[in-house]
């Protein structure tokens, strides 16, 4: 690296700390505090829901399913409807971290793309946010399978 | 022989040019904010009754110029140029409102500083004798920009506070080399119910250097512009000969709370009066939207933001005679949507232009 380009690091490592004194925090706790909220609200009521269905004589594996395919659906419609971004808005990883996120990440380029038509529009967005995600999971989960694969071997 | 020339950045107008027509076009969000009685015209709806974002964008900045035409009293026939610019790639929205024109057309790009970008070039070309009167103008839309630099509008996430938001507005001036009388042909919009309007001239202008201070976060955009809009207005003091008392407004395009407050104290770190800049200096991201009420995080941005701005509110204010100089500074992140995903810094870039009334 030439003495120049140290120069240049120099001074965007300088600037950055100067323009942080600018700049407010994110409110972390009270962030943490309504995801918490949020997120376990929506847990407890698939949980109650889970709960009913199993009463009802439904398989718990069945009864799982249907709630993940409720929360799924739930979510879409929220997003169809142009509440999701609001409720994220407050909320954050309360309703980002369960699957309504990644429902939401879904229908939300579906809707944006629609007007470049199905196929080269909604067709090729359609991953553009969630793509990353599930190529990064789907490495690291085999990454991991292969690893425990080796160790069940000795 | 450049004797228009003023120091290193400067360009000095001889005569003129006049501002002799302007207009501005607001979104929903905007038209509620605190700036909403400068508007010309309000959106109900940000789509504009179009199909597309973008065709809703390239109408609001066809519609802005009609009117800023209309305004000037002159006719379609008399326009030699427009010049304007957005933020979409390949200046969409620009190029097809100039389509619709139909008039002689160069498109410009410099992110959210194209509004001082066009207004300089305007007045450049109108007082180099190339023409007579120039429109020139910039748009953005929050969904448009949206969709191409952040995420799908419908996506859900949380905005950290720095985020700034794109300005669904346009702005349009009319730029001529020629003065005209405002009060015969009512010129002046009927809606500010201004008496005894005065002329506007386009006095100097600095063109600014592309800076870049090394941020690299892309919701930092007002401490990457910062650095650039000081540097402008530093470098056009020093080549005017003035100070930024001369000014009873200096004026940002669209650094936000966070940018404005850096450059506030760079300013003043330049050795400049605490209290002239203070007392004069302001930003227009700062201006458009109330802060908490309407959940702008950092402030507002877009070439609409300081474009509306600047046509609305400042050029109204300058008509009634409140302000009689002004000096608009709007700002660019010359960013593009692979450039940060290669590692790259935002570079920063203003242009500065001076109005005065006459």
């Amino acid at each position: 690296m030439d003495k120049q380009e140290v120069k240049k690091k120099d001074v965007a490592k300088a600037y950055e700390k100067y323009s942080k004194q600018f700049t407010p925090k994110p409110t972390y706790f009270s962030n943490c505090l309504k995801a918490f909220i949020v997120g376990g609200l929506v847990c407890t009521v698939a949980y109650y829901v889970s709960n009913f269905l199993v009463g009802k004589g439904l398989p718990e594996k069945d009864a799982i399913i249907y709630v993940t395919i409720g929360i799924v659906a739930l979510a879409q419609l929220l997003t169809g409807f142009g509440v999701f971004d609001s409720i994220a808005r407050f909320a954050g990883a309360g309703v980002i971290v369960p699957i309504s996120g990644f429902a939401n990440s879904m229908v939300a380029p579906a809707i944006e793309f629609k007007k470049e038509g199905p196929v080269l529009g909604v067709g090729a967005k359609l991953f553009s946010i969630a793509g990353p995600v599930l190529v990064c999971g789907i490495t690291s989960a085999t990454i991991v399978g292969v690893i425990y694969w080796i160790i069940g071997l000795f | 022989m450049a004797e228009k020339k003023l120091g290193k950045q400067t360009v000095n107008f001889a005569q003129g040019p006049y501002v002799i027509g302007s207009a501005a076009v607001g979104g929903e969000k905007e038209g509620e904010g605190p700036l909403k009685s400068w508007f010309d015209l309000i959106l109900d709806d940000d789509t504009f009754s179009e199909k597309t974002w973008e065709k809703a964008e390239s109408k609001i900045l066809k519609e802005t110029m009609l009117l800023a035409l209309q305004k000037s009293g002159k006719d379609k026939k008399d326009i030699d140029l427009v010049l304007s610019g957005d933020l979409l790639n390949q200046i969409m929205s620009s190029s097809f409102m100039a389509r619709d024109l139909h008039l002689p057309f160069l498109g410009l790009y410099g992110a959210c500083s194209t509004m001082t970008e066009s207004l300089l070039l305007g007045s450049m070309l109108t007082d180099g004798g190339f023409a007579h009167n120039i429109i020139v103008g910039a748009s953005s839309h929050f969904c448009t920009a949206e969709r191409q630099f952040r995420m799908p509008v419908e996506h859900g996430n949380q905005r950290p506070p720095s985020a700034q938001w794109t300005a669904t507005a346009a702005g349009s001036m009319l730029v001529s080399d020629q003065m005209v009388d405002l009060s015969k042909i009512g010129s002046v919009d009927d809606k500010q119910k201004i008496v005894n309007p005065r002329n506007i001239q386009v006095d100097c202008g600095t063109i600014g250097k592309v800076i870049d201070a090394g941020v690299k976060d892309a919701n930092q955009m007002g401490s990457a512009m910062a650095p650039a809009a000081v540097d402008t207005i530093l470098n056009h003091l020093e080549d005017t000969g003035r100070t930024i008392d001369y000014y009873d407004l200096v004026l940002t395009g669209d650094l936000g709370y966070i940018g404005k407050d850096i450059a506030t104290d760079l300013l003043i770190d330049a050795g400049l009066d605490a209290n002239a800049v203070k007392e004069r200096y302001d930003d227009c991201g700062t201006m458009l939207y109330y802060r908490e009420e309407q959940d702008v995080h950092g402030g507002g941005s877009g070439c609409g933001c300081s474009a509306s701005v600047f046509c609305g509110n400042i050029i109204n204010r300058m008509r009634k005679g409140e302000l009689n100089k002004v000096l608009l500074v709007s700002t660019g992140a010359m960013l593009s949507t692979l450039s940060p995903f290669q590692g790259e810094s935002i570079p920063g870039i203003a242009h500065g232009v001076v109005l005065e009334t006459c």
